[in-house]
């Protein structure tokens, strides 16, 4: 029954951590957005932490996990939202996420990922 | 000042231990930058203490001299640490974390001290004063 919600916008997926995180729920939230990004063959996963009072190594490899997974599965993943106070403790700490790609909000986040009609394949021929 | 003792047996008590320990720190008054610091140092031995140390209790304190703080111990009877030194560095990990629990954690707090023997235990005393 605890799990956290993934909406589907455009060609990305949206979660929104608002829980204090803890092992259970880590790999709950893990499993489930593997099996969505497959289903719903999304090109971009938006993970919101806004609400997130504090980042330690536990969600920070939970995130790094997350932009792993789904980069083999051919999604991208943003994570958008960082509290500023968050972001000066994850430098002091040392964690500085290598690989995995953040944005402001949620709206910038979407631009990146490549914004929400999704769908519409870009002619992007390299031409060489 | 009464001492709050949590005990950690379970993920879900490293939460709770967080979520005291925002309390406490808010009552001595620390910035949000402080805060979030002292919590997520608190979440990092939380977490060792159960992963490393096979559970054990924090004891959190508020403090009111020489300034306000709040301070708090990570005990285990765990099988201790053989290598302080080596296990404050960065990037050293014995478990499956990213490596930064111990060494990070120190940064993040004004006080550190860690008492280890190996086979009986360890216990790390963290405080985060108010500036």
């Amino acid at each position: 029954m605890d799990n956290i919600p993934i909406l589907k916008i455009g060609s990305a997926l949206l979660v929104t951590i608002q829980v204090d995180m803890h092992d259970q729920l880590a790999t709950r939230l893990q499993e489930d957005l593997t099996t969505m990004i497959v289903k719903s063959h999304a090109r971009g996963v938006l993970i919101d932490i806004s609400a997130l009072e504090i980042v330690d190594s536990f969600i920070g490899r939970m995130l790094a996990n997350i932009a792993s997974l789904s980069r083999l599965l051919d999604a991208d993943t943003v994570v958008v939202g960082m509290r500023p106070e968050v972001a000066i403790t994850l430098v002091e700490l040392g964690l500085g996420l290598p690989g995995v790609k953040t944005a402001l909000n949620a709206e910038r986040g979407l631009t990146m990922i490549g914004g929400v009609s999704g769908g519409t394949e870009d002619d992007e021929d390299d031409d060489d | 000042m009464t001492t709050e003792i949590v005990p950690i047996k379970t993920g879900e008590d490293v939460v709770r231990v967080r979520q005291k320990v925002r309390v406490r720190a808010t009552e001595a008054g620390l910035s949000l930058v402080d805060q979030t610091k002292l919590i997520t140092a608190a979440s990092e031995l939380a977490r060792n203490t159960l992963d490393y140390g096979k559970g054990g209790e924090a004891r959190i304190e508020t403090l009111a001299a020489p300034r306000k703080g709040v301070r708090i111990a990570f005990c285990d009877k765990g099988p201790g640490i053989p290598d302080v030194q080596l296990a404050l560095k960065d990037g050293y990990t014995s478990g499956n974390g990213l490596g930064h629990g111990l060494g990070g954690a120190r940064r993040l707090v004004d006080d550190f001290d860690i008492k280890t023997v190996v086979g009986e235990g360890t216990t790390v005393t963290i405080a985060r004063w108010k500036r």
